[in-house]
């Protein structure tokens, strides 16, 4: 396992080389988790890209960097203390300077006059490429031809420039350094896989799974769902509408649910706040919409750019009285094309708002994923209890109860345009038939309703995941973009001879009590790992019963995504602990 | 054809006995009954407030949504089913107040949805404060000491954010009423027809016999053409905006007409599985 960084200022292309290295790594058949460091603003200002190689697959960042691209000083300054014996290549234009303290051979190369030589400064990214990958001891070929087919459109000028700038920074690093050619990537395994984002998949199962209208506005970091579903709607009939803001955007999806269409908003913390009176409406009126919360640093703007799972408790609570939510938390990017597809199944089968919770490294940062779990867009649709127009005319003229009580609390749903079917969908109390109803008797009945029918998704769904002995010394227990960090954790712990297990949460409400405490039920310590100040998670957990002494907390909330490195210190923590009880 | 009664229902009304709104709903049905559309095709928006109560009170499909955003709910509804007749109603502070965003962006998007404002220049079921419409000096029991903020011109607003039907209405002028709704349901794209539906219970200004005394009806001026935006927008600052009749109407394309790939079959209508080929087509757009 190898992790490459390449830094520079924001918009001077950082992004489009690490891109180039993940997309062509990943398809000469290794796993890559790519993510960076960026701020709220267009240029300037530091940022950095960092992409982990590896023959397994590899889903969270690390801590230590291998090979350090720096494009300016300020790269070096930033980064170099993460190399440990590793090699770090400078731009010579910049006249580098590397601290005493730090442990790397400095690799000087002229990145920028040579891209100049070869027609542009701006090519001294593919330079980089070039010389990165003679780094990694890797064939350039895959990488110029990558290169030269992605500048294709803009001639053949540039293609070939640009293949040369590849072959050039690779010819350079191998003819002058190659007594630093040393590191070693190993086999990888050939397969056919794809390098997505939890935006990417979030977006391809809501496709897949029916969803035709989607109402959002920009917010960072979600933006991209909305992106890629103006790219793919025009091609099914479906419809993205950019709205005023989220005030609005949730209504319109709600609006769409009521007539029968399946419908979306995405959004991030700001945006969840300014939704919140309406995801009530839709509880109450019983209407199905879904949700996407890409968490990000809050509150208020917060740090938009940073990773966070800070809206947990507000996703379960927020919003004025005790409307229901189904709360789904996808745990990798595999997960959110299932909780994707599914969330339109809920919604319509509970006639309930369904939010999916993702945060932002899940929703940005790229990973190898395997093509078949997307391969087909054969997935299961199930509408729930809509009524047909026969049933409708053969109940007659009288008025349709669509807020009927039923045994699991969910009514029949007729939509607008079947004959007999008209009712009154409100967010006031109701009866019934829909009508405005403040009766005492008919408040509590109709609040029982609306409470006790969404637990039917815990029969239907598995509400946590475990991997590991049952009977761990220690199990870690995260959700969303930590999954990946505690898999990675758990290997370090067992390396050093620890019985670990982890566990994730799927579903936060209604939450699974029963399937967490049967699965934690052998769990020596559990210890919840979760990136946010309050630890919500593990708050949420004791509120429901499904958390007791064994329990601790271990939380992140400096807005840097969490490295597994640093649950392995936390834990260690934990075991020094139980000795001394012991 | 459907019938008055059957866009009726059995519902014992909320409003105050005298309410404007009475007027706005009986020209609502028989506009309704014009246009020949069945009751179950029909989908009614409505916001809070004593306007937002309509919903109750006819027999079609209706959304009753948080204060303020009719518009958005109205958008989503329509483009689910375009085969809808869409209609959104609120009062002045839902439109002009709240939902003053939704309703400027609503006109510049241009979705055949017709609005019908019902405007008493009053806040009623919050028992009586004051509204964006309402008049400088008007005393309220938030404004004790009379108005002190211009009040908004929803028309001439309407007509320079790009709406392509502006109309305005009295509840007490019935056939009049019904024409304007019926030709806004018609008008292919947005169309706007504030209402004048007095408030007798907390506005003892702007009342019935004011306005009958103030309201210049053009359909008796045979000079008013409602095709010319510099004219209708002079005449309503003449006019303080105190006129019924269409004031602005334009032809062209909606926002359904121009939305890539959007089909003619609604969207509730359409098979949500997806082929092979349009899947492989997305993927391919991922590498």
């Amino acid at each position: 396992m190898i992790a490459w960084k390449i830094g520079g200022d924001q918009g001077e292309g950082i992004d489009s080389t690490g891109d180039v290295l993940a997309t062509v790594l990943n398809r000469m058949g290794y796993y890559v988790y790519g993510y960076k460091s960026f701020s709220s603003r267009i240029k300037g200002g530091h940022t950095h890209y960092k992409v982990r190689i590896s023959t397994v697959p590899v889903a969270a960042p690390t801590l230590k960097t291998d090979i350090l691209v720096a494009l300016n000083q300020e790269t070096i300054d930033k980064n170099a203390h993460e190399l440990d014996g590793g090699l770090l290549l400078a731009d010579s234009a910049f006249e580098p300077e590397v601290a005493d303290a730090v442990k790397a051979h400095l690799l000087r190369l002229p990145l920028t006059e040579m891209a100049k030589d070869l027609g542009s400064v701006v090519m001294r990214n593919m330079v980089a490429v070039g010389a990165s990958v003679a780094l990694l001891n890797l064939p350039v070929e895959p990488f110029a031809d990558y290169v030269a087919a992605k500048f294709a459109r803009k001639g053949e000028a540039v293609m070939e420039a640009n293949r040369r700038a590849v072959k050039a920074g690779y010819d350079a690093v191998r003819e002058q350094y190659p007594h630093l050619l040393t590191f070693s990537l190993g086999k990888p395994t050939p397969g056919d896989r794809i390098v997505v984002t939890g935006n990417e998949l979030t977006a391809l199962g809501a496709l897949a799974g029916g969803c035709r209208i989607f109402c959002g506005y920009p917010i960072t970091p979600a933006s991209d769902i909305m992106e890629a579903l103006a790219k793919w709607f025009p091609l099914v009939g479906g419809a993205v509408v950019q709205m005023e803001d989220e005030l609005g955007s949730i209504v319109a999806a709600i609006g769409a649910g009521f007539a029968g269409a399946r419908a979306m908003t995405a959004t991030s913390g700001p945006g969840i706040s300014l939704m919140q009176e309406s995801i009530g409406l839709a509880s109450m009126a019983e209407i199905p919409v879904v949700i996407v919360d890409t968490q990000r640093g809050g509150p208020s703007t917060g740090m938009p750019t940073k990773q966070e799972q800070s809206d947990l408790l507000a996703l379960l609570n927020g919003g004025h009285g005790e409307g229901p939510r189904i709360v789904l938390t996808p745990g990798s990017p595999e997960e959110t094309f299932e909780d994707a597809v599914e969330a339109f199944n809920l919604a319509e089968t509970y006639q309930n708002p369904v939010i999916i919770a993702t945060d932002l490294s899940l929703a940005l940062w790229k990973q190898t994923v395997e093509r078949s779990v997307v391969q087909s867009p054969a997935v299961p649709i199930e509408r729930g209890r809509v009524v047909s127009q026969e049933e409708l005319l053969a109940m007659g003229k009288d008025v349709f109860e669509r807020y009927q009580l039923t045994a699991d609390g969910i009514s029949p749903r007729s939509l607008p345009g079947e004959k007999y079917g008209q009712y009154l969908a409100t967010g006031s109390e109701h009866s019934l038939t829909g009508k405005v109803n403040e009766d005492p008797k008919n408040r509590v009945r109709m609040m029982n309703k609306r409470l006790e029918k969404i637990q039917g998704v815990n029969r239907q769904r598995i509400g946590i995941k475990y991997e590991g002995p049952a009977d761990a010394e220690l199990v870690l227990l995260g959700i969303n973009s930590t999954v990946g960090v505690i898999r990675e954790a758990k290997a370090m712990l067992e390396a050093e001879g620890h019985r670990v297990a982890i566990a994730w949460l799927r579903t936060l409400s209604p939450f699974p009590t029963d399937q967490v405490r049967e699965a934690l039920a052998k769990a020596r310590r559990v210890m919840v790992v979760e990136q946010n100040a309050t630890h919500q998670l593990l708050t949420w957990m004791r509120a429901q019963g499904a958390a007791d002494g064994r329990f601790e907390s271990f939380v992140k909330y400096d807005g840097v995504p969490m490295a597994p490195e640093e649950v392995v210190a936390a834990a260690r923590g934990t075991f020094s602990r139980v000795e001394v009880v012991r | 054809m459907a019938t008055l009664a059957e866009f009726k229902t059995a519902e014992k009304s909320w409003w105050c006995p005298g309410c404007g709104d009475f007027g706005v709903l009986a020209a609502l049905q028989k506009a309704l009954v014009s246009v020949g559309v069945e009751p179950e095709k029909v989908a009614i928006v409505a916001g809070i407030g004593c306007s937002g109560k309509i919903g109750n009170y006819i027999n079609s499909y209706n959304l009753h949504v948080t204060h303020g955003r009719t518009m958005p709910a109205a958008l989503g509804l329509k483009l689910a089913n375009r085969d809808l007749t869409v209609i959104a109603a609120g009062g002045d502070g839902d439109a002009y107040a709240i939902g003053m965003g939704h309703f400027m962006h609503a006109m510049r998007r241009n979705m055949d949805i017709t609005y019908i404002v019902m405007d008493n220049h009053i806040y009623g079921l919050t028992k009586g404060q004051t509204s964006p419409t309402s008049v400088e000096g008007f005393q309220t029991k938030s404004t004790p000491k009379g108005n002190i903020e211009r009040p908004v011109h929803p028309l001439m607003l309407a007509i320079s954010a790009g709406a392509t039907f502006v109309a305005q209405g009295f509840s007490s002028w019935q056939p009049q009423l019904a024409k304007l709704i019926e030709a806004g349901i018609r008008h292919r794209g947005f169309s706007l027809i504030n209402t004048i539906s007095p408030c007798v219970t907390y506005n003892k200004v702007n009342t019935y016999d004011w306005y009958k005394k103030v309201l210049k009806n053009l359909d008796e001026d045979p000079n008013y053409r409602p095709n010319d935006r510099t004219a209708a927008l002079a005449m309503l600052n003449e006019t303080d905006e105190l006129v019924t009749g269409l004031i602005y109407q334009e032809e062209g394309p909606s926002f359904e007409d121009l939305l890539p790939g959007y089909q003619k079959t609604p969207i509730v209508e359409q098979d949500l599985r997806l082929n092979q080929e349009v899947w492989d087509k997305v993927l391919a757009s991922l590498d």
